[in-house]
């Protein structure tokens, strides 16, 4: 049985690392890959589950990691944005301009990445339900939308 | 002459940063020794804090200070002195922040901070900017004429909760009565609401051993912060220093200066150790300031012809519990009231209220969208009262140049552009001849509004912006200025304008991303969507002047007159034979000549900018120069209406600006999308929900609502071209006014649709429920 | 940032479980179950919660089933929304948890934690009463199946160190036609202001409702007024509304009045469509 009864250190699969992480159970994600593996790509926006500034993949998945302890993130693969390399959701964001300020921008690009993993034909209407995860407060959304809809494998290409 | 790097698409000089997660936020950076406060806010909307019990917070581990408001006293305010960062012996609304807690991890602090025991007495309420203006309303400031005032043009009113009022009386409102055969009146109501910038407010302090103040803020005015820091804590301004990397969006809301003070006051009780305050989502919410209120009656007359003949507008602005800038936004509202239409006759009473609110400060905008509401729902009554088609109504009523603004300036094409033109077309996008108002079917109605709009900058008389442009060996230049990077990609848009005036490549103009007060030159704040002109107007003088380098020492490499050479490209060539040149980079560093002998050093331009002839407005009559010029547009929303339940989807959202000139159309269209984004959200969703006891209800992003992907309209973007003279390439301002009149045009659309007045925001299904119900019965 | 401290234990098997939820009850540590841990995080930022241990139930093998058994399907506590969704294989059920919260906190939120959480919606238990569901719980008394209508009053009533660990579904309920629908304020990823439940079976008209008391219930009562064809559509639903087993609720999503607009409307709506 997994446990962690106070501070301590864990191991992390990020970005295909084991990393070493000293924690409390009660500490988040979020602050294991910020405070303490210095990935800051990950933001907080809200630490509530509700902006989605702070998405990273597990198992492929987007999890809102203010919403995941990080001893719960212990035996699976975890994936930020800084362990993208030039995938091409990044360069359809830069190329369709879709994001401003920029600090939604990598929880955004992680849950399209999660998308187009899982599923790189989703429609509009499934796009639009992962997607509405995520607040950006500087784009009017049109310029994601466009930026995503060019990753995914539509029927028209 | 074709262009290098104006209205091109360039993409953001930080694009890659930014998707990658490799962009910094301040937040963002490790700082050695960090300890972190945490802020204990107030849970009562006025009361006396009766006492404090911190004696267990403080036994508690790794707490290293608690800070009340006897800690470091002082009034704060960029106007009129009246805000404790700290609250003491009174709150004044639920959230302001009452104490804070140092220690050495948040975890600790906030710990800590839970069990922080406060009792209040609760004093009456003062719940809304109208009752405010009552004789016995309770006083939300005891003492309003004893503080100190920052400008000397706000006028509090002794024994009430009026901080400000402005008035304009211009021409003769009997005779534009008499003339007026139709009058319309509305009253209207706008609640406050949140900037909701994605980065919450945050700041880092810490205090050397030198007595250097240095400070790291996600702030929108880095000077500011700068200046009042040095005043509050006696410090030389030079001895303060700070710095702003990427800022995680703002819209007015990061240019006041709150978290500085308590992180700076933070440091100094911890020996002057580093400390970082980070707001949580619900203090961003409730206790950092916010949108204003607004209450407005519109009185129009017009006559049977449909010419505007006098227009009445009482403005009563809720500035919540402290003034901030509601004064000035105040006067912003005021001067420019009517909106973009010819009025000879107005007259504007202007009130700046304290409520029992979170204070309001500057947001996209600065006032225009709340009233904008007002004036363009009653041009709708009045469109409606004349039987006359809302666009034509307006297009009558257009100002132009020669008229005058409500604060008598006088207009010219420079100053105003060319809004008619923005109205044409606009009703060319959003196909107004189709029809506004068409029944789908049993239950669904396809309704259109439209809604014009003006802004200028409300700056004070004295900002000023400047620039440094210095050569590399190679002759790509460093671009260094004051303003900061908040998302409307500014600092690309300022390579841009160098790169055109130096005639070279943009992708060989670097520009430093961050601001520091003790390297950068000054620029005023990042706000009022000036930066491109001010800071524009500063990089094209410092081209100038690196220009006027470069060329005498190329004449004296090349052994002719400056006359005879030009630059273009990284050369500096002669006129009448390009062919014959000498590489910027041989002279970007002075000139070397065959054997050695070296003339000349490197190349630094400097360009500064103020903006001329502005003035206060007069006391009496408003009279006075608000900016330096307006940029006007028109807007127009479709909806469906859903008749079964009153849900409505917003279809398409069109806007159409005289920008004078596109800098970078992509850029700037995505700009102006994020302004309408946010705007639609104020007229569908977003406003601050109190309770009975003035209790903010909507703390969190699961309450507040704001847009999100898939609830957007197809957004329509267009643009005209009027040059301001002043201007960089002509171009004027664009950052704010995708929002102002954007909820104007979508509730004339839903009311249109409904078929009933609706003249508050934001419409959610059940208010136009409610106004059948009302109207059945 | 959660300030609170607290120990973490990830067992694997029920009767672990058990052991270790008895163990730190016994030293005093108010243990709580976790599943996907959403609102416990939530709840711990804001410091309103009290609990010195969380047992994490999401290895558990028992509690990660998401397969039929004979005729029964059988879902364990700690799947996740997400994953009722893509495998749909109680479309009611996929329908209603793809619209609690938003699209990522699904990849979260599991089946026995939104069942046995402290909101009001719950909105996941609404096709597992309509359907006559069984609950699978395991406890320090051991371990018993009961019908989810039985055990689930305004909330689960659980006794202490008990949890969820399956639900059970009859195979003929889950191709039954049905009507699901949320209806909100304003905003798609929100709270609802009425969210419904209906299935078609052989005696008529189930109904379960969310969002219109302080807590998700089916009424039986009501059905009975739903399914009384001797009366006008509309009396049907005036008789039904009348008898919601509390006040009907008015908050931040919408007033009461408002609530009964929409309920009636969404009500007829639902039952010309399953009595087509």
């Amino acid at each position: 049985m997994f446990q962690l009864t106070g501070e301590g250190l864990i191991e992390l699969n990020v970005n295909g690392e084991t990393r070493k992480a000293l924690v409390r159970p009660a500490d988040t994600l979020l602050f294991a890959l910020r405070e303490r593996l210095g990935l800051t790509g990950a933001k907080p926006g809200c630490e509530n589950g509700d902006c989605g500034a702070c998405t990273v993949l597990v198992d492929g998945w987007p999890i809102k990691s203010c919403l995941m302890l990080a001893v719960e993130a212990v035996g699976r693969e975890i994936q930020t944005v800084e362990g993208l390399n030039g995938a091409p959701i990044q360069k359809a964001f830069v190329d369709k301009f879709a994001f401003q300020c920029g600090y939604c921008t990598s929880g955004f690009i992680m849950n399209c990445q999660g998308l187009i993993n899982i599923h790189p034909d989703a429609s509009d209407e499934v796009m639009q339900e992962w997607l509405q995860s995520n607040i950006c407060r500087c784009t009017s959304y049109q310029e994601i939308t466009e930026a995503i809809k060019s990753v995914l494998i539509t029927e028209n290409t | 002459m074709t262009s290098i790097a104006i209205g091109k698409d360039i993409i953001r000089k930080e694009a890659w940063d930014k998707v990658t997660g490799r962009a910094l936020y301040n937040a963002d950076y490790a700082s050695p020794g960090l300890m972190h406060g945490v802020l204990v806010t107030s849970t009562c909307a006025h009361g006396l804090i009766k006492s404090m019990d911190y004696s267990e917070a403080q036994q508690m581990p790794g707490v290293k200070a608690i800070l009340t408001g006897d800690y470091h006293p002082m009034l704060t305010g960029p106007v009129i002195e009246d805000r404790p960062p700290l609250a003491r012996d009174k709150v004044r609304y639920y959230g302001e922040p009452v104490a804070l807690v140092i220690a050495n991890s948040k975890a600790e602090a906030a710990a800590a901070a839970s069990k922080i025991k406060i009792q209040y007495e609760n004093l009456p309420t003062v719940d809304k900017p109208s009752a405010a203006m009552s004789k016995e309303a309770p006083l939300v400031h005891e003492h309003i004429d004893q503080y100190r005032h920052v400008i000397p043009e706000v006028y509090p009113q002794a024994n009430s909760n009026i901080v400000h009022q402005v008035k304009i009386r211009k021409g003769d409102m009997n005779k534009g009565w008499q003339a007026s055969e139709v009058t319309v009146e509305g009253e209207f109501f706008l609640p406050q609401a949140d900037h909701i910038a994605m980065e919450t407010r945050n700041t880092r302090a810490e205090i050397l051993p030198s007595g250097d103040i240095i400070v790291h803020s996600s702030s929108q005015a880095p000077f500011g912060v700068r200046k009042l820091i040095s005043q509050h804590f006696g410090v030389d301004l030079g001895k303060v220093v700070v710095n702003v990397p990427l800022v995680g969006g703002g819209y007015g809301g990061k240019a006041p200066i709150q978290m500085e003070f308590l992180a700076v006051m933070a440091s100094q009780a911890v020996g002057g150790r580093p400390v970082l305050i980070a707001n949580t989502r619900e203090q961003d919410i409730s206790a950092s300031p916010s949108k204003l209120s607004l209450e407005a009656k519109v009185k129009l007359g017009a006559s049977r012809d449909g010419i505007l003949q006098a227009g009445e507008y009482t403005f009563i602005v809720g500035t919540g519990a402290y003034a901030d800038s509601g004064p000035r936004m105040t006067g912003s509202m005021a001067s420019n009231c009517t909106g973009p239409y010819k009025l000879d006759n107005v007259w504007c009473d202007a009130y700046c209220v304290y409520t029992n609110h979170t204070y309001a400060t500057a947001y996209r905008g600065f006032g225009h969208t709340s009233f904008t509401f007002a004036v363009e729902r009653a041009m709708d009554k009045l469109a409606a009262a004349l039987n006359l088609d809302p666009v034509e109504l307006r297009r009558k009523n257009l100002i132009k140049a020669g008229d005058t603004s409500p604060s008598q300036v006088i207009l010219t094409p420079s100053r105003l552009g060319d809004v008619a033109q923005c109205l044409d077309k606009v009703e060319k996008l959003i196909n107004w001849s189709e029809g506004s108002r068409v029944e789908i079917d049993n239950n669904r109605i396809r309704a259109k509004g439209v809604a014009c709009l003006w802004k200028t900058s409300d700056s004070p008389t004295d900002a000023i912006a400047a620039a440094i442009v210095a050569f590399n060996s190679d002759g790509s230049i460093n671009l260094n200025v004051g303003a900061v990077e908040i998302g409307p990609a500014t600092k690309t848009t300022l390579a841009q304008i160098l790169a055109e005036k130096m005639k070279m490549d943009v992708n060989r103009v670097h520009v430093e991303m961050e601001v520091n007060t003790r390297v950068s030159p000054h620029h005023w704040k990042t706000v009022a969507s000036m930066s491109t002109y001010m800071v524009g107007r500063a990089v094209e003088e410092a081209a100038k002047d690196a220009i006027n380098q470069i060329i005498s020492l190329a004449a004296i490499a090349m052994k002719c007159s400056p006359e005879d050479l030009a630059l273009g490209q990284e050369q500096v060539y002669l006129k009448d034979d390009p062919n014959i040149y000498i590489d910027l980079a041989h002279i970007a560093h002075g000139y070397k000549y065959p054997g050695g002998n070296t003339i000349g050093s490197q190349v630094i331009g400097r360009g500064t900018y103020v903006m001329p002839h502005l003035s206060s407005l007069d006391r009496e009559n408003g009279k006075g120069k608000p900016g330096p010029y307006w940029t006007p547009g028109a807007q127009a929303v479709e909806v469906e209406l859903n008749l079964a339940d009153y849900t409505y989807k917003i279809l398409r959202a069109a806007t159409v600006l005289d920008a004078g000139k596109v800098i970078n159309p992509k850029s700037a269209k995505g700009v102006v999308m994020g302004g309408m984004s946010m705007g639609l959200g104020l007229g569908s969703r977003e406003s601050f929900i109190y309770d009975q006891e003035q209790e903010l209800q909507n703390t969190s992003l699961r309450s507040y609502k704001v847009l999100r992907i898939g609830e957007q309209p197809e957004y329509l973007v267009d643009w005209v071209e009027t040059p301001n003279a002043n201007a960089p390439f002509g171009a004027r301002g664009i950052g704010e006014h995708g929002i102002v009149a954007i909820h104007a045009a979508l509730v004339n659309a839903l009311s249109r649709a409904a078929q009933v007045e609706l003249d508050q925001v934001p419409v959610i299904p059940e208010l136009i429920w409610q106004k059948r119900e009302e109207e059945k019965a | 940032m959660i300030p609170l401290n607290f120990e973490y234990y990830r067992p694997e098997t029920l009767a672990d479980t058990v052991d270790i939820f008895d163990k730190l009850d016994a030293e005093g540590k108010q243990p709580m179950y976790y599943g996907g841990g959403t609102e416990i995080i939530s709840m711990g930022r804001m410091s309103n919660l009290t609990t010195g241990a969380l047992i994490d139930l999401k290895e558990i093998a028992d509690c990660k089933v998401l397969e039929y058994q004979q005729e029964q399907l059988v879902i364990g506590s700690s799947v996740t929304l997400t994953q009722i969704h893509e495998t749909n294989l109680f479309p009611l059920l996929s329908q209603a948890g793809a619209r609690i919260a938003d699209h990522t906190i699904q990849n979260k939120i599991t089946l026995g934690g939104n069942l046995c959480g402290t909101i009001i919606y719950k909105e996941t238990v609404l096709p597992l009463l309509l359907s006559d569901s069984q609950v699978f719980i395991a406890g320090p008394g051991g371990q018993r199946t009961v019908p989810i209508n039985s055990v689930f009053k305004e909330r689960m009533q659980l006794g202490k160190g008990e949890f969820v660990a399956q639900i059970k579904v009859d195979k003929k309920y889950v191709s039954c036609p049905y009507v699901h629908v949320k209806q909100t304020k304003q905003d798609k990823i929100t709270y609802p202001l009425v969210s419904i439940c209906t299935m078609a079976v052989s005696g008529g008209i189930r109904a379960a409702f969310s969002g219109v008391c302080g807590f998700p219930f089916r009424s039986i009562a009501m059905e009975e007024e739903l399914n009384d064809r001797s009366r006008s559509m509309e009396q049907r639903i005036d008789k039904a509304i009348d008898l919601t087993p509390g006040p009907i609720l008015a908050d931040l999503e919408g007033s009461m009045e408002y609530r009964k607009f929409i309920i009636k409307g969404l009500l007829n709506s639902i039952i010309n469509q399953l009595e087509e």
